[in-house]
């Protein structure tokens, strides 16, 4: 019998059993669509009031339940990290010219139509994201989008060029220091950690929120450069493998 | 009142794990475990949501109806963006294996170190 066959015949029993004790927990849920808990319904009437963002979601991520965001972005980072290490460490020294030149008529036209406007919208999805829905970690994964488009609408080249790895380890590194940071200014002023110390605005104002809104930059920032860290690098071995055409020809 | 919104987040979590069990390539794998991570965002979302409720955006929002739950919404979205990087950790761990060892079948792998 294989070992796949035997985990499988494993897995049966335990599975059903999984199942049960899973139903089990479900069952002591709120219904569907019923009012829920005092701590959802204290945030969703009183967070505006208290901390001037109409994004009661924003205002939570970074200020109610910011300390938990900054672990999320600390993994966020060690992600990125190790997965650069990973892949780096095993790529060979020798660094040939990408080639991967676009052959699609279609995908060179996204490069003046499609790229200027989804960065837009990323970097709109980042700056109201604590007024209108969005925010930092939407907005820096549609900015990565666009870097990754001009790779598909051009080359790995433009995207090197783009995205200068210096440039991208930078803000990928800031972003995770400026959250650390402003999290421990709070500290210094004689508050609790990420207490905040910045005026809080007019509601509805882009400048509102008082360290939410710096957060939410930060976090977008290294969202953006995290993820554009790892396009790179998986795009790197990719490259590797596209075969020299043109060398080929001659 | 239904159940079918949980029912949908235990299917997830139970075909994922089954896919964890039964995976024969590492990049299966990886794909299987974020269908499990799915799932929680599922029941999350399902815990959250009320009926007759509107966004949690006060901005514009209509008078009198109730908010949906913005707790985990937060929750949800944060782990979205960070399982992306976790995914791509693991896929570098796959594609270092094969490098290494030439094949994506964990089991192989074990039976090449004898």
């Amino acid at each position: 019998m294989s070992r796949v066959r035997r985990r499988v015949l494993f897995f049966v029993p335990v599975g059903i059993a999984m199942a049960a004790v899973l139903a089990w927990g479900l069952v002591g849920l709120p219904s569907f669509g019923l009012p829920h808990s005092d701590y959802a319904r204290y945030f969703a009437q009183h967070a505006t009031g208290q901390r001037h963002t109409t994004n009661v979601v924003a205002a939570i991520v970074f200020d109610y339940r910011g300390w938990d965001t900054m672990g999320e972005e600390l993994i966020m980072v060690s992600g990125v990290m190790g997965t650069a290490l990973l892949l780096r460490s095993t790529r060979g020294e020798e660094h040939r010219a990408a080639r991967d030149p676009v052959t699609s008529e279609l995908l060179t036209w996204l490069r003046p139509g499609m790229i200027p406007l989804v960065l837009l919208l990323g970097l709109w999805t980042i700056s109201y994201g604590y007024i209108t829905p969005g925010g930092g970690f939407q907005g820096g994964v549609i900015g990565a989008g666009a870097a990754l488009l001009t790779w598909l609408a051009g080359s790995y080249q433009r995207y090197q060029v783009l995205t200068p790895d210096p440039l991208v380890d930078a803000a990928e590194g800031g972003g995770a220091f400026v959250y650390l940071a402003v999290g421990l200014a709070g500290l210094a002023a004689g508050g609790t950690y990420l207490h905040n110390l910045i005026p809080l605005g007019t509601t509805g104002d882009l400048a509102s929120g008082g360290t939410i809104a710096v957060l939410n930059a930060a976090t977008g920032l290294a969202v953006a450069a995290g993820l554009v860290l790892i396009f790179h690098e998986f795009l790197e071995d990719y490259t590797e493998t596209v075969p020299d055409v043109a060398a080929e020809e001659r | 009142m239904s159940v079918f919104p949980y029912l949908v987040a235990g299917v997830l979590f139970i075909a994922g794990l089954y896919g964890v069990v039964s995976s024969r390539n590492y990049i299966h794998l990886a794909v299987c475990l974020t269908v499990m991570q799915s799932s929680t965002y599922v029941a999350l979302i399902t815990v959250g949501y009320l009926t007759n409720g509107q966004a949690p955006i006060t901005k514009g929002a209509k008078p009198g109806k109730p908010l949906v739950d913005p707790v985990v919404q937060s929750l949800t979205l944060t782990d979205v963006v960070v399982s992306v990087a976790v995914l791509a950790l693991v896929l570098s761990l796959a594609l270092r294996a094969y490098r290494t060892h030439g094949t994506l079948d964990p089991d192989e792998m074990r039976e090449m170190r004898g």
